[in-house]
């Protein structure tokens, strides 16, 4: 019983830090599925974090902070893609250069705003997100095995962590299923023939970008609204990379991000936990092994040893018309 | 269609355009100086005399440049042949461990001019390793070198606190760093190259690596326009289907490449190491790996560019800190402001301003049909 709860604990934290993660991964799959490759994700989040910190802060409302989070992320993404889209510079670049403008200038305004060095004040319990509970989730507490899966698993999270794993099968259904969907895919494979069928790529890979924009939004948000009150210079701690990692990891592929997203959050968690507590069998493991560990298996992925991780074909590459 | 945009002359691709976006990139940040409520005048004015006042702070600005040479040759190497190393971080932090161990085996027993050329090539050694692993998966399994170099960022972050916090962490001792090293592992200072000009280095750690700076920029110069190699690597960035037609060895030349990368930003950790700390601590680099990119895309990817622009930056990294002590509110974090701007606009944005010079250029040809000419 004892073992049993650990598991859950496990598990439930496991969840807690994956959500950033899905939306994060969620958000770079939408621009890298148009052909848009951004490593930006780790700007955008923390710029979101801290423009939901700050605003939320100011106001004492949760949905502005919410709203300026977007706000910001969608923003940023607007100036990545005028960059790689219009301008037709290097993607990579672009986002690297997001990374640190947003990595400098949350500091710089928390300091010059706050003068709490880097940090946003602390919310409220009005201004931040709060913690749903399921419908009977005190009452069966106490049945074994059930009683723990619902009430600590699967209730009492932030809205955001259900409105994360809801956006999965609805990302799905945006890029399978729907005309946008398909023509978002095709862009990203071959512009040139959405071209000739008529559709502008330009705009339809700056509706891919708004769309990262916004998820990437939802992802900050949770950071400074959700998971802790208030902001926290670099806050994101390369949760970004993770998800871009993640991002590949899955193939591009929705279900699989979510997966993939758990996994990592998994070895986060776990990490945590094993810190100082040696593994039956293999003994202490190093946490600095288990934090590297999602890098590794990505690396391990991306070298063809678990399958292929194909990235779409256009990838990268800015769009030039024929003239 | 590769590039839709007018040829200009010479002087304006490589001297004017650059100059406009550096420029657009420093008034971006003067805004953000207003948006906090200073002036950028003065900040302005504070960084440069912080940078160039006295021989000491001169000192400190090359110490920085020396570090920003290294990592901005590195960047450069790779993206003549088409491939961006965003892992210059890892690679330099990694080539710390061939300075750290040239030392400590042989700190005590041999003199500096011993060690330095044994802990150049552990440097470069390590460095090239880090780097060999991202290029060989490219060459061969067909990885993205981005992807995989930030990733090894990461592995390679993780190794090093394993390292110092249990292998290279001296006996009975908490901090995270080796032990410091004796005078075999000190780097003399350069402080007679500045009394030269008249100056006084003081405390600046100014050192010889400076000069190996400038060896290693000369020798990446001959590498990429004197060599066969650089010629491959060249026609590889430009078009590699005309290289693969060629007859040349993509594989081969990926790999060497992102070693010569790795070397060169392993290169970097001899200069804190044995020039500033003697020692090797947690997170040495401190950045530098990524100032590199700013660095080789302002500098146009030409040792004769980067070495100005890597002044730059070293003014940029020690003014920063003396508009820091007299601007509370401006704090270093502005340097990683103007770091990314400085990328967005040279890099990202780099063909903004150029339809706009191009169209002045257009005009102002026709109307001095003798002087363009001479010009193009």
């Amino acid at each position: 019983m004892e073992f049993f709860h650990t598991i859950v604990a496990i598990l439930e934290s496991t969840i807690r830090v994956s959500v950033p993660l899905i939306f994060a991964a969620l958000a770079g799959l939408f621009t890298e599925r148009a052909g848009v490759f951004d490593i930006g994700l780790e700007g955008k989040m923390l710029g979101a974090a801290f423009a939901a910190g700050a605003v939320a802060a100011v106001t004492g409302s949760v949905l502005m902070g919410l709203l300026a989070a977007i706000l910001i992320s969608v923003l940023l993404s607007l100036v990545h893609g005028y960059a790689s889209i219009t301008q037709r510079g290097s993607q990579i670049v672009s986002g690297v250069a997001i990374n640190f403008i947003v990595a400098g200038s949350t500091v710089i305004l928390g300091e010059a705003w706050f003068r709490q060095g880097g940090r946003t004040p602390a919310l409220d319990a009005d201004a931040r997100f709060q913690t749903v509970t399921f419908p009977f989730a005190d009452a069966v507490k106490d049945v074994p095995i059930f009683g723990p899966i619902y009430s600590n698993l699967l209730s009492g999270h932030f809205i955001l962590t259900y409105v994360a794993f809801l956006l999965v099968p609805f990302s799905w259904w945006v890029l399978y299923r729907t005309r946008f969907g398909l023509r978002l895919r095709a862009v990203g494979e071959n512009p040139g023939a959405v071209d000739t069928a008529g559709i502008s790529v330009i705009w339809l890979r700056y509706r891919a970008v708004i769309c990262c924009g916004i998820l990437c939004g939802f992802a900050g948000a949770y950071l400074s609204l959700a998971m802790s009150a208030g902001f926290v210079k670099g806050m994101t701690a390369g949760k970004g990379y993770i998800a871009l990692a993640a991002l590949i990891f899955a193939k591009w592929r929705p279900f699989n991000i979510m997966m993939a997203c758990l996994l990592f959050g998994f070895l986060d968690a776990l990490a945590i936990r094993l810190q100082g507590n040696p593994l039956p069998f293999i003994g202490q493991v190093p946490v600095q092994l288990m934090q590297a560990l999602p890098y590794i298996l990505t690396v391990i992925l991306l070298a063809g040893f678990i399958g292929k991780a194909v990235p779409p074909k256009a990838g990268g590459v800015p769009y030039v018309k024929e003239r | 269609m590769s590039n839709p945009y007018a040829k200009l002359p010479a002087w304006a691709e490589y001297g004017l355009i650059p100059l406009v976006n550096l420029i657009v990139a420093f008034l971006v940040a003067g805004l953000v100086v207003l948006l906090v409520g200073e002036n950028p005048l003065k900040a302005a004015y504070h960084m440069i005399n912080g940078a160039f006042g006295r021989g000491e702070y001169i000192g400190f600005t090359l110490y920085y440049a020396t570090t920003f040479i290294f990592t901005g040759l590195s960047v450069a190497v790779a993206f003549h042949a088409g491939l961006f190393n965003i892992g210059g971080e890892g690679q330099a932090y990694i080539g710390g461990i061939g300075v750290a161990l040239a030392c400590l085996w042989l700190d005590k027993t041999m003199p500096w001019f011993v060690v330095f050329p044994l802990a150049i090539v552990g440097s470069a050694a390590f460095g090239a390793l880090w780097a060999f692993l991202p290029g060989w998966l490219q060459a061969k399994r067909g990885s993205h070198v981005v992807i995989t170099t930030i990733m090894f960022n990461f592995i390679a972050s993780s190794l090093m606190v394993y390292l110092l916090t249990r292998v290279l962490k001296p006996l009975g001792s908490m901090a995270p760093q080796t032990r410091t090293f004796e005078a075999g592992g000190q780097l003399p200072k350069l402080d007679w190259l500045l009394s030269i000009f008249g100056l006084d280095v003081g405390n600046a750690p100014f050192n010889v690596s400076f000069l190996l700076a400038l060896l290693a920029a000369f020798g990446v110069w001959v590498l990429i326009w004197r060599t066969k190699l650089g010629y491959e690597m060249r026609t590889m960035g430009f078009t590699p289907s005309a290289a693969r037609y060629a007859g040349m060895k993509e594989a081969r030349i990926t790999v060497i490449v992102m070693m010569i990368s790795g070397g060169l930003a392993g290169l970097m950790a001899l200069n804190p190491i044995m020039g500033e700390q003697f020692r090797m601590q947690l997170d040495f680099v401190q950045g530098a790996g990524f100032v590199g990119i700013a660095v080789a895309l302002m500098g146009r990817s030409h040792p004769a560019g980067i070495i100005p622009a890597a002044i730059l930056f070293g003014m940029l990294y020690q003014g920063g800190a003396e508009i820091a002590f007299e601007m509370p509110s401006i704090s270093r974090d502005m340097i990683v402001i103007i770091q990314g701007l400085v990328i967005l606009f040279a890099g990202a944005l780099e063909n903004m301003f150029r339809p706009a010079i191009g169209r002045g250029f257009a005009t102002f040809g026709r109307r001095f049909p003798v002087a363009a000419q001479r010009g193009a």
